[in-house]
């Protein structure tokens, strides 16, 4: 299939960007769409060009590196589903595809397609982790979880921290990815020491870089993990009983 | 990064504290709190404001005896018109509460991402209602300007002076102009309570996976019922029947 591509260069941090147009030919339908940029940029240095810079790692669907906005959906059209397992089959021969990378004040630009997200990492070192002692390994089933609470845990904890929740937020809110990250430590035994001051200062992080949740839901459509917006109203109430705990311990 | 989270109480306090509500008012969260809270004291408004204008299709005398109680609210144990104004200011700090919120809400995602797509965003869940928040808002609020001016201070009524409360809206709902902005009014206010009562659960925290979706079933129930029913008033008096 060929295809026509409009992509965001930008030479740095500060330098202006702008859309460049390529094209994409002989693309097999089985390919994923990394290896279509691939084959791209495969053409682009054979004729002496700047390749295209984009996000990847593991191109598995589990590490959250890769991230593009593709047609005005971060990660493009399918559901729960990475940049990396997106397949070209998703497309139609002669499609003409618009890629920009995420684009929140949280996230600046480093290079054409790639963002730096040090901040999710400025959010999980304010919380998201519970302090043990790092010596061998506990035994197994030492602390009994009910099913139920382990699943709801799970779901939360799939979270791989792609950053298209705050790329698919019409206000740039990191709401979706703070909430996981809450909750699977929130609600399990282990988390219970430090939930309150886990959850007042990964909240007060976040907003530190970005914008306010207006309840749309993009978030949830956009992540590649279908991670429930239902964790959002979690986060909420923790945080009003943190901020009422916290002063009552301090 | 252990020691880090621990500074957040104890030692590194500041030995005075704002106020609970006032510290909580501080996070863009509490903030939400807030929007959530005085939304549900509109909510309760405006279902009753429109409940006691059916009184409009009962009759003239009614409907003014209606308006002539809602001053004499608890009299005479408490003053005349006391109850009302109590009421009356409690709505316009709720208001003021309401929009400064939003506003600064909304100069944070502004911040959040100056540097907006360039290409044409393809919206999966946000649904037009989430999207136009700030416009239906905004609406609303000049429509409750005008219609204070309308019938609370009489100030824009075309009926003539002393002319009883019936008479204003019947004067008033006659103008077709002014009966248009009222449906437009209306329908902005049906847009504005079809994604904030919904969205009420998400600020307040209420989530509970076997009841979250009747959250949506009671938004366009509430919604409705609200604006079904103030919309029929103009069209009423437009098609001759309330006169």
């Amino acid at each position: 299939m060929n295809l026509t591509l409009r992509v965001w260069r930008q030479a740095g941090p500060d330098a202006p960007g702008r859309f460049e147009t390529y094209q994409a030919t002989d693309i097999s339908e089985h390919s994923s769409f990394l290896e279509m940029l691939d084959n791209v940029n495969e053409g682009l240095i054979e004729v002496g060009e700047e390749p295209i810079e984009f996000m990847h790692d593991c191109r598995e669907g589990i590490c959250g590196t890769c991230g593009i906005m593709i047609n005005g959906q971060a990660h493009g059209p399918a559901q729960s589903t990475a940049t990396c397992q997106l397949h070209m089959r998703s497309f139609s021969d002669g499609d003409e595809l618009v890629l920009e990378p995420w684009r929140a004040s949280g996230f600046p630009i480093i290079k054409d397609l790639v963002v730096d997200r040090a901040a999710f990492d400025r959010i999980i070192e304010e919380g998201g982790y519970i302090t043990v002692d790092t010596a061998s390994a506990p035994d197994a089933n030492l602390i009994p979880i009910p099913k139920e609470t382990a699943d709801f845990a799970m779901d939360a904890a799939a979270c791989i921290g792609c950053g298209a929740c705050v790329a698919a937020c019409p206000n740039g809110a990191a709401q979706l990815f703070t909430a996981a990250k809450i909750a699977h430590l929130n609600v399990l035994p282990q988390g219970q020491a430090e939930r309150y001051q886990r959850t007042e200062g990964m909240v007060d992080v976040m907003e530190e870089y970005f914008g306010s949740c207006t309840n749309m839901g993009e978030c949830e459509a956009a992540c590649p993990k279908g991670i429930s917006i239902d964790f959002i109203a979690t986060m909420n109430k923790d945080y009003r009983k943190a901020k009422s705990q916290n002063r009552r311990s301090s | 990064m252990a020691t880090k989270v621990s500074e957040r109480g104890g030692a590194s306090a500041p030995a005075k504290r704002s106020p609970f509500l006032v510290e909580l008012y501080r996070s863009a969260l509490g903030k939400k709190y807030v929007m959530a809270i005085t939304g549900i004291i509109f909510m309760g408004y405006v279902l009753a404001h429109m409940f006691g204008n059916l009184k409009l299709y009962q009759s003239a005398a009614e409907f003014n005896a209606y308006a002539e109680f809602l001053g004499t609210i608890l009299y005479p144990i408490a003053p005349d018109g006391a109850v009302l104004n109590v009421l009356r200011v409690m709505l316009l700090g709720a208001l003021i509460l309401h929009v400064t919120a939003a506003f600064q809400l909304t100069q944070m995602n502004r911040n959040a991402r100056p540097d907006s797509y360039r290409s044409k965003r393809d919206f999966v869940a946000a649904d037009f209602a989430a999207r136009t928040m700030r416009w239906t808002g905004v609406i609303v609020l000049l429509f409750i300007g005008y219609h204070l001016a309308d019938f609370t201070f009489g100030w824009v009524n075309p009926a003539a002076e002393g002319a009883t409360l019936y008479e204003k809206v019947i004067a008033s709902f006659s103008n077709p102009a002014i009966a248009g902005f009222y449906l437009v009014a209306n329908l902005a206010l049906g847009l504005h309570l079809y994604h904030g009562v919904w969205s009420l659960f998400q600020s307040m925290g209420w989530n509970n996976r076997r009841f979250n979706h009747w959250r949506r079933y009671l938004a366009v129930a509430f919604t409705v019922v609200v604006v079904g029913g103030n919309l029929s008033f103009p069209i009423a008096v437009q098609v001759g029947l309330i006169s």
